[in-house]
């Protein structure tokens, strides 16, 4: 047995479950932040982000030492390359969480609009999305990567139908539209997050079964 | 293009006395292809190898039984040793050059076949020191001992020895086992090389080195093969669990 290989695996991984981790409570802290308009909240979620990137660029370090020094292969090459992909697309979420935190600062400084009534339930699709995706990991769970890969159109149609709503809230009335594009970047940021959240179902997929079908 | 087979393995046993070393081993080789074999030691990828040559038939208290056809023709049945390992050579693990020179080593096959014109002699001999990518180092000194040159430069000479009979399918069993890494690198790429003329078979316990030179691999087992396939699905996902354990170095 390769016992310091098996061991510097394992490192790798609790690395990356930290990562999701951390991603897990910023996006549980963003929905609260948006919802209340808490910015001590989002500010705290922008300085997070810092973190995420180191985390990123020591896994990146970790994944590079290992090919270069055990020449991984089979499913272990497969976890490493796949570990890869994936931080960068955990890295991308973080961003989005700190990106719709700048937005929540904006919109708390702004007198209030009706939120779009769509709203809760794309942020709803999308953070089971996120959680799903990161469980896949943690767990190994290919028909939780499956259900992630599916979710990601529900996410889409939400898009279309909060965009559409932003569209009406500011012809009907024009002193909404600082507002509305506000929430027009935050729903545009929600459905990036699902698209990289299905990014790491991919990825887990590719991992746990080889098939290198992305979407 | 289609794979030709090259050597075709049916239900093939072999037995030292009372103790099975190879278990019902069904193969085809293709031609033109490198064919790593893989495995612990003690799994019987060597034998299996000497078994396509014949050179366990010596071995006292060995029996085979099955069948190994080379080109379709029987080699055990219809064929005798020499003119099958006419057909296919083989290196070894320890580059054994002859106690002769260079240019001497090179001309023993042709010479035991009957060759004595000189100057054939030495277009034979120009021309395998070139394919095994060995010319430029020892054309000043062909009579020079070979034994008198590098571990990497002698196992050079013993492939060039080996193709000057143009055998049409080359055994290699570890044949860098014994070499430095640069030396392990012209051996491979020279095996990458020749695999346009001939049928290479390859043993090796470096498994790295079966996924850069060869386009299918096979691992053994206790006597077995256990998985036979493209490379590039052998490394990536084997099918086998047995595989993916030693290949990913959980095995024993």
């Amino acid at each position: 047995m390769r016992q310091n290989f098996i061991a510097q695996l394992e490192e790798l991984n609790q690395d990356v479950i930290k990562m999701g981790s951390i991603l897990e409570l910023s996006t549980n802290e963003m929905i609260v932040a948006l919802d209340s308009f808490d910015t001590k909240m989002a500010n705290e979620i922008i300085d997070r982000d810092d973190e995420i990137d180191l985390l990123e660029q020591q896994i990146e370090r970790e994944c590079i030492n290992i090919i270069a020094k055990q020449q991984p292969l089979a499913s272990d090459l497969r976890k490493i390359t796949s570990i890869m992909k994936i931080i960068t697309d955990i890295e991308r979420i973080a961003d989005q969480c700190a990106d719709i935190s700048e937005y929540i600062l904006k919109l708390a400084a702004m007198p209030k609009v009706k939120a779009p009534v769509h709203l809760p339930d794309m942020i709803e699709a999308m953070k089971v999305m996120v959680i799903d995706t990161i469980d896949s990991f943690v767990e190994s769970d290919l028909e939780k990567a499956r259900k992630v890969m599916d979710a990601d159109d529900v996410v889409d149609a939400y898009f279309t139908k909060i965009t559409g709503a932003l569209i009406e809230m500011i012809q009907e009335d024009s002193k909404t539209a600082p507002q509305g594009v506000c929430y027009l970047m935050i729903v545009k940021y929600l459905e990036r997050m699902a698209d990289h959240a299905t990014n790491i179902a991919e990825w887990n997929r590719f991992s746990l079964t080889g098939d290198l079908t992305l979407g | 293009m289609n794979d030709i087979t090259k050597f075709s393995v049916s239900d093939l046993n072999l037995f030292y006395g009372s103790f099975q070393a190879l278990k019902n081993i069904n193969m085809d080789i293709y031609k033109g292809k490198i064919t790593a074999f893989i495995g612990p030691s003690g799994c019987g990828k060597s034998t299996f190898l000497k078994t396509i040559n014949r050179m366990n038939d010596l071995i006292e208290g060995v029996t085979i039984n099955g069948t190994v056809t080379l080109d379709g023709v029987d080699i055990y049945k219809e064929m005798d040793a020499i003119s099958l390992r006419t057909r296919v050579g083989m290196v070894f693990q320890q580059p054994n050059p002859f106690p002769m020179s260079i240019y001497d080593n090179v001309a023993y096959g042709p010479r035991i076949h009957g060759i004595r014109k000189k100057s054939t002699l030495d277009e034979i001999v120009e021309k395998s020191l070139r394919q095994a990518a060995i010319w430029d180092e020892v054309k000043d000194k062909l009579k020079k001992s070979a034994q008198a040159i590098s571990g990497g430069q002698q196992q050079r000479i013993c492939i060039a020895r080996t193709l000057a009979i143009e055998p049409e399918v080359i055994l290699m069993d570890e044949p860098t086992s014994a070499l430095d890494p640069i030396s392990t690198l012209k051996i491979e790429d020279l095996a990458s090389e020749l695999k346009k003329d001939y049928t290479i078979i390859i043993v090796t316990h470096n498994m790295q080195q079966a996924g850069r030179i060869s386009d299918k691999t096979a691992f053994f087992l206790t006597g077995e093969v256990i998985e036979y396939g493209d490379t590039e699905q052998i490394f990536n996902k084997p099918s086998n669990k047995k595989t993916e354990d030693y290949i990913t170095g959980r095995f024993g």
